[in-house]
């Protein structure tokens, strides 16, 4: 499977945040790099859905299943683990999945404790469970390992290689760290 | 001594707690006080129900259809600022008395619910909305993670606003449509004949009937309030 991003751009009150981005995302790991400002999150949201390209296309989406670690952990606070996953799974929540995960993740099981009361790390490994959980065709990382120490970040990066296996994970960040944890092959967008 | 001796008629013209509620254990103890009471409570209530309804779903409208909220903002204005008293006559003019009632509380609790629900709608997360989008979460799961608890606290503010609002107007509204048999004909009986332990007795069951349904309605949304949270 091949995402191609086709000569994107993109501006906002007449600024450009994107100028003529092209890029080809194959299987695996591929890491977008580029400074912090320099466009990434808004190319990430054309390819959510959530912005469109003021021109330029994007190939290779249409009907696929996507699955995102947004670069703010965008959890239901007020709720528990089990209800953010059930939020986002429905009946296809398993409990026992998602505690292994967890476990992997290097999160107990918290309880009924609203996520709210969380550290900002645990939250975090939350929301890259929530998006290795759901059935995706294409993942999507901004900044995953925001908040997370050594030992967490290398958990993260091999629960999110051994739950990926040959789907496109397309990764962005500024630290060349987060595409080494993932042997990324790593684009430099400016 | 003196003060009665001053104001012979006192009873008159301001009676005590205990003549209003001798009056009213007096009252309460006949079939026509709650048959009153509950034909009062059933039209203002039933008002305020549907208002909130039609309001909640008016608002939810107004929300994702820009027109609909241009073509209510005048009328909300319109209901806001117009004295209830002009309504009740115009009303009186449309409707029969016995509708008179439910017809105002239902006025009056339709801006409050509107354009709290309407707030409440504004201010609901859009980056979990858009969490949700991503993750394709059908809607009934959006309404109750995300929808609900942006809406709910808007809403308990304004129904707890509202409940107090309809039943001063829904009562304004029996006194002058005097519909047969109900908690505004009774008040506007005992102005009537002077009977001023009547009133007092009549007005304290008003406030009673409406703190009691604001405290088991709001009591109801804390509940749903709960639920959505966890």
């Amino acid at each position: 499977m091949e995402l191609r991003i086709d000569h994107v751009s993109k501006a906002y009150g007449g600024q450009a945040v994107l100028r003529d981005v092209t890029v080809t995302v194959g299987s695996g790991v591929t890491c977008l790099m580029a400074p912090s400002g320099a466009g990434k999150t808004t190319l990430l949201r054309i390819l959510l859905g959530l912005e469109r390209p003021d021109s330029g296309t994007v190939h290779g989406l249409e009907g696929r299943r996507l699955a995102a670690v947004f670069q703010e952990d965008r959890l239901l606070e007020q709720q528990d683990w089990r209800g953010n996953l059930r939020f986002v799974l429905g009946s296809a929540f398993d409990e026992a999945e998602a505690l292994t995960l967890l476990e992997e993740l290097g999160l107990a099981d918290t309880g009924a404790q609203p996520v709210g009361e969380w550290s900002g790390g645990m939250k975090r490994r939350l929301a890259l469970a929530r998006a290795l959980l759901s059935p995706f065709d294409v993942l999507i990382l901004d900044e995953p390992f925001t908040g997370l120490d050594r030992d967490n970040r290398r958990r993260a990066a091999g629960s999110i290689l051994a739950r990926t296996a040959e789907r496109p994970v397309l990764l962005v960040t500024h630290d060349e760290a987060d595409a080494k944890a993932l042997s990324a092959r790593i684009i430099h967008l400016f | 001594m003196a003060l009665a001796a001053a104001f012979p008629h006192g009873e008159l013209l301001l009676a005590s707690p205990v003549s209003a509620l001798v009056r009213l254990a007096s009252l309460a103890g006949t079939g026509a006080f709650w048959a009153a009471v509950g034909r009062s409570a059933a039209a203002i209530l039933g008002g305020f129900v549907l208002s909130c309804v039609l309001a909640a779903s008016l608002a939810a409208l107004s929300a994702r259809f820009r027109a609909v909220g241009e073509l209510l903002a005048p009328l909300v204005a319109a209901v806001k600022a117009v004295p209830v008293v002009s309504f009740i006559i115009l009303a009186l003019v449309w409707l029969d008395s016995d509708s008179l009632a439910l017809f105002i509380s239902a006025l009056m609790v339709f801006p409050p619910i509107y354009l709290n629900v309407l707030a409440g709608i504004g201010a609901a997360d859009r980056q979990l909305l858009e969490m949700a989008r991503v993750f394709r979460v059908p809607f009934r799961r959006q309404l109750w993670g995300i929808w609900l608890p942006a809406v709910l606290p808007y809403f308990r503010s304004a129904a707890s606003l509202a409940l107090g609002l309809c039943w001063k107007a829904g009562v304004a509204a029996e006194v002058i449509g005097l519909p047969a048999g109900t908690v505004g004909e009774r008040l506007y009986t005992a102005k009537v004949y002077f009977q001023t332990p009547d009133l007092f007795a009549w007005t304290a069951v008003i406030v009673a009937v409406s703190v009691a349904f604001e405290h088991l309605f709001l009591a109801a949304v804390d509940a749903l309030v709960r639920k959505v949270g966890r």
